[in-house]
């Protein structure tokens, strides 16, 4: 009926007024109204989980199973995570997964960036055959190769060691392969033929040109791999057996399955060892995304 | 320089196995030799330390007609599969169009949903056994504060998965990266095309998001599937399989008999019907695929 401003309305109340009264423009800022309310209540839902970890990480025990729940505890007791640091020893299974996580890492680098030149750059026989076989590997679910890893490690003797953790790195990770071989391929062959014709061996063509101009990429494969080795929990557990060998992910579940622990220092420990991971990916942000989104898209 | 090589192809050729020897050894080494000797563990009675008994088929034969728990593991992996994958999917998809909207705090929003899924699973699993606790956990006292009887989630044999299913929704993140990489991805000219063409936004997202998205939704199904088939961090921490074996993954069995009652063969046999499982999943998956992924480059 009245879809014209009445006269005297005027500034903020008109505009208001011009939405409400045209069917289209209503429509739509409903549609927003609901878009943000979906969002924000999600964003929210998502969140609490988050709030209630570091808010019941710093509380004394009294408060922990309070009715109504308190989100701000009081006192702030930040010794908790001190004290549920030290109830096991943390440090020791920090080093001990930051000395799995560096060994494995460089060897990913190492030899998944040399695989990937390989099939990006040389053409030798066989090649596609290999690389296909490979890429077939990606798909294999970790569990099948299990066992038989395990007899193969417990044979040589290095069950309770680091060695069945870093090792296998060592031989490039076939998912790491793909992602550097496509971002090798990506890069111009006239830098090749360049470096060929100023004398260039093949290693130095791997060394002084591909690998300086794939810094975006061995970024990426190195946050991956040290998520991956500071995350990983099936591995050390089979592996390691003695608790000054734990890394920090089973030395989190020993810990948090004790009865004997409460809550606030379960989720002090949660905290404290998912707090480098995350501040990790905010670092890395940039290059976390990239691979997230090249798994996905172009995978 | 004095070369042992005829041409410069042959020396590329060597350098091509140099280069890719790492990968090429771990590939035989790490993964198709594992593989190989799975199937054969998989015929013996062995525990690892004495010689292996061969024993043909005996183990198949005790999967299918005498371990009772194989067919309750199968069960409650499939169900917990069936119901997960899905609703991640789909939740991931919308949340993805959702946030590729033009909205204020967009890329707040987007960390926000994103941040979940960077959590490493020992600490995702310790934060939820802590939400879910009976009475005293924060999702029950919001039941109880909204009047609701809350059942005690990890303790319930019926409400055990849907506990599982509902924290697994947590990490929706992750998937919906992936989406939101795929919906940028998609040329905005298709938009353009089918604006001028008076096709509204709900005929824009059935006839241009939806298609382009198809080979995005096809690889996070396949993805989903061999991970939803392989949960066992967060059951290992959360429940042990309990309460009564109500959530006692497919992994949590094999993982009991290979490495807690020490059967290397019988566990061997479960991971090869597993494989066989998800390789049957994933045929059939890929099977229909053809007719309802669309694909740009060959119609």
């Amino acid at each position: 009926m009245a879809r014209t401003i009445p006269y005297a309305v005027k500034g903020p109340v008109a505009s208001i007024w011009g939405v409400l009264s045209n069917p289209y423009r209503l429509k739509s800022l409903l549609g927003r109204v609901v878009l943000y309310l979906v969002l924000l209540a999600g964003a929210v839902l998502v969140t609490i989980p988050f709030i209630w970890l570091i808010s019941s990480s710093l509380k004394p025990q009294a408060q922990l199973v309070a009715f109504p729940p308190i989100w701000i505890p009081n006192p702030i007791l930040w010794e908790n995570y001190p004290k549920a640091l030290t109830a096991l020893p943390f440090a020791r299974f920090i080093a001990n997964t930051l000395i799995i996580a560096t060994g494995a890492t460089l060897g990913t680098l190492v030899s998944s960036s040399m695989g990937a030149f390989a099939f990006a750059r040389l053409r030798w026989r066989f090649r596609d055959v290999v690389f296909f076989a490979l890429l077939l590997t990606i798909m294999l679910p970790g569990q099948i190769t299990m066992i038989p890893r395990f007899v193969l490690f417990a044979k040589l003797g290095w069950v309770n060691t680091y060695l069945p953790l870093i090792v296998p790195a060592w031989f490039a990770n076939p998912f790491f392969v793909f992602l550097m071989r496509q971002f090798f391929m990506g890069l111009p062959t006239e830098l090749d033929d360049a470096a060929r014709i100023d004398g260039a061996s093949i290693f130095g063509i791997y060394w002084r040109i591909m690998l300086p101009l794939s810094k975006p990429v061995l970024a990426t494969v190195a946050l991956f791999s040290v998520q991956h080795h500071w995350n990983a929990f099936i591995g050390p557990l089979i592996y390691l057996h003695d608790l000054d060998k734990f890394t920090a992910a089973i030395g989190l579940r020993y810990f948090v399955t004790d009865t004997q622990v409460h809550y606030s220092l379960q989720m002090a420990a949660s905290a404290a060892f998912s707090i480098p991971i995350i501040v990790l990916f905010f670092v890395g942000q940039r290059y976390f995304i990239q691979g997230i989104v090249f798994t996905g898209v172009k995978g | 320089m004095v070369s042992f090589f005829k041409t410069n192809q042959q020396r590329e050729a060597l350098y091509g196995w140099l280069f890719a020897l790492p990968a090429i050894i771990g590939l035989v080494v790490f993964d198709v030799g594992p593989m190989a000797a799975s199937v054969l563990i998989s015929f013996t009675e062995w525990n690892g330390v004495t010689p292996p008994q061969w024993v043909g088929l005996a183990n198949y034969e005790e999967i299918l007609f005498r371990d009772e728990l194989f067919m309750l593991s199968m069960r409650i992996t499939t169900i917990f599969a069936f119901v997960s994958i899905p609703l991640n999917l789909v939740t991931g998809f919308l949340l993805a169009l959702l946030l590729n909207q033009k909205i204020r705090g967009q890329s707040l929003m987007r960390t926000l949903y994103y941040l979940p899924s960077i959590v490493p699973l020992v600490a995702v699993a310790a934060l939820w056994r802590w939400i879910f606790l009976k009475r005293f956990g924060l999702l029950d006292i919001g039941l109880a504060m909204m009047g609701i009887q809350a059942p005690d989630w990890l303790g319930d044999p019926n409400w055990v998965l849907p506990a599982f299913i509902v924290m697994g929704l947590w990490g929706v993140g992750g998937g919906m990266l992936i989406n939101l990489a795929g919906l940028q991805a998609i040329p905005t000219d298709l938009y353009d095309a089918a604006s001028i063409d008076g096709a509204n936004a709900f005929q824009r997202l059935l006839n241009v998001t939806i298609p382009m998205m198809t080979p995005l939704i096809l690889f996070n199904l396949v993805m989903g599937i061999i991970g939803g088939l392989q949960v066992f961090v967060v059951a290992f921490v959360m429940t042990g399989g309990g309460p009564s074996n109500a959530s006692l993954f497919y992994m949590l069995h094999l993982y009991r008999n290979a490495f807690e009652y020490f059967r290397l063969g019988y566990g061997s046999s479960l991971a090869l019907v597993l494989f066989l499982y998800i390789i049957v999943l994933s045929a059939l998956v890929f099977r229909s695929s053809t007719a309802w992924v669309y694909y740009e480059g060959n119609r």
